[in-house]
């Protein structure tokens, strides 16, 4: 029987704390669609696209009516297009990721993950081509998003992909100065990828997955800033179980939404990531937490810590409210979809050497960062090698999306809008790593890869 | 099938007949009701069952909401779901 203290915590939750499904993700396999002839396979990855997902936007509608919790996106994710495309040239890539984004547009989603290639352990000539076309492709499409997994623990790291990846970046910040590069706001290198991640600009549909698949990614950094705020001064034992509660509570929402979207879309349920997802709202901070927790301010000593402690204690919490749990499953530390980090980061409490040490004990990498616009594209393959490392080395995924922002230096801010947010540029280290990236080759697989 | 129906607002003459005759309207159920007035401050629970509704849940959603902007009101109801899967293993 409902009690009324439950009901009011509910809508508490939602009004005034945020809580909300932040992602109802259709990963759709295009593997069929392959083909010789680049007009016929576009045609095939359209109508395959529009007729799975067609009611995505109406049911994430009414769930979100029916249940009363708000659901802030419909998505869809696709196989990584360089085993859809094969023997492609870049242009013919370029007409993929146009047919995507019209995809997209006919069914009203934001966002289409999917345009990547997974070269851990080196590159096919199409996936070259693939890698090479992503610039233009995100230049020249609104709503399509690119991810590359240059590592894993078990393959190593492929520093040929990574060096590829400095140049690639470099250019679609270029590509996308006139709207503050944010080409580089829709691409993401990976180490580890999850297969089933809900969340962009990292989400694909993995190669071992199903024809398609629902996947919903939950948020809730409010409700867990306020959970902490009324737990008071207790130890850090208490406070790792409130964060345990509340993230219970938030998951089995996810868990919800996500079992009513499969029955609904008659799509069998994949995951439920159980990201701590901010937004740029003030209220839905990742980086309100660790001070909630108390910290003077974000990226000060203690924050690592604190971070460590928070996403312990929402995996552990989450994990038992999902049948499935999946995605990237952590708090999430993107700099300028985070007012907290975005005030940290502009006072210089945080730094790129912090976010890289935090994200040792969180999920994803360093996300969402601006950094000056005549950094080489040597320096932003040593920043994706460093964080990549960490990944590997941990067997934990990490991932690098930053943004150079050309003709725009420290001091100056990038603004994106929506959930994208804005971000202060923040200062790189002037020392070149260039010899060591232009040697090239693989880093070898940590010696823990080796577990049969 | 239970939904959750919650009243909250400034206080006025008449705001549970209001809402207990768009429930009928509907061929909404009520099972159950807890009220109380803060002050000024209205706000009520009701658990209704929808067994019997006529139309869709999502246009009684939205019926329910319109009754509240025009009183100044805000009323929102939710499928019970919601709060059974929150707060119960």
């Amino acid at each position: 029987m409902l009690n009324i203290s439950d009901v009011l915590e509910t809508i508490n939750m939602i009004r005034e704390e945020n809580l909300d499904i932040r992602t109802i993700t259709m990963g759709i396999s295009l593997i069929d669609c392959a083909g010789d002839d680049i007009d016929r396979v576009c045609d095939r990855i359209y109508d395959k696209i529009t007729g799975k997902a067609a009611r995505i936007v109406s049911v994430g509608d009414e769930i979100e009516k029916e249940y009363g919790i708000p659901i802030v996106n419909r998505r869809v994710s696709v196989t990584p297009i360089s085993l859809v495309g094969g023997r492609f040239s870049a242009e013919d890539y370029i007409k993929i990721a146009r047919t995507l984004d019209r995809a997209a547009d006919a069914l009203g989603i934001n966002f289409i993950g999917g345009y990547g290639a997974l070269v851990q352990k080196g590159m096919t000539e199409g996936e070259k081509c693939l890698i090479e076309s992503i610039p233009y492709a995100l230049a020249e499409t609104g709503k399509v998003c690119s991810s590359v997994n240059v590592a894993s623990t078990k393959a190593g790291i492929n520093m040929d992909a990574i060096s590829k990846m400095g140049d690639i970046i470099l250019q679609t910040a270029n590509l996308t100065k006139e709207n503050d590069c944010i080409g580089c706001a829709k691409l993401v290198v990976f180490a580890n990828v999850p297969e089933d991640n809900p969340f962009m600009a990292g989400a694909f549909h993995g190669v071992s997955e199903p024809e398609a698949v629902i996947n919903v990614g939950v948020s809730g950094p409010g409700v867990v800033a306020s959970a902490i705020t009324r737990a008071g001064d207790c130890d850090l034992s208490t406070l790792a179980e409130t964060v345990k509660r509340t993230a219970f509570k938030i998951t089995r929402v996810g868990q919800l939404v996500a079992a009513e979207a499969s029955r609904r879309l008659d799509v069998p349920f994949g995951i439920v990531d159980l990201s701590l997802a901010p937004t740029p709202a003030v209220g839905d901070s990742v980086a309100y937490i660790l001070e909630n927790m108390g910290l003077q301010k974000c990226g000060g000593p203690g924050t690592t810590a604190a971070l460590a402690l928070l996403n312990d204690a929402v995996k552990k919490g989450g994990v038992m409210a999902s049948s499935h749990v999946g995605g990237l499953s952590g708090a999430f530390i993107p700099v300028s979809e985070d007012a907290g980090m975005i005030d940290a980061a502009r006072c210089g409490a945080l730094t790129l050497e912090k976010l890289e040490a935090m994200t040792a004990v969180c999920s994803v990498g360093l996300d969402m960062i601006a950094i000056p616009g005549d950094v080489s594209a040597a320096t932003i393959c040593g920043i994706i090698a460093d964080e990549i490392s960490i990944g590997v080395a941990n067997t934990k995924t990490t991932a690098v999306r930053v943004i150079p922002a050309i003709g725009k230096n420290v001091g100056d801010e990038v603004t994106f809008g929506g959930l994208l947010g804005s971000a202060p540029i923040m200062p790189v280290s002037r020392y070149s790593p260039e010899k060591f990236i232009a040697r090239g080759g693989r880093i070898p697989a940590p010696i823990h890869s080796l577990k049969n | 099938m239970k939904a959750v129906v919650t009243v909250t607002g400034k206080d006025s003459v008449g705001i549970i007949a209001d809402v207990s005759r768009e429930c009928s309207e509907w061929g909404v159920n009520i099972i159950d009701i807890s009220q109380s007035v803060l002050r000024e401050y209205f706000a009520m629970i009701m658990l209704v069952d929808i067994d019997g509704i006529k139309g869709s849940f999502g246009d009684f959603v939205d019926g329910m909401s319109r009754l509240g902007d025009g009183k100044g009101l805000r009323i929102s109801t939710m499928h019970e779901d919601i709060f059974n899967t929150m707060h119960h293993v």
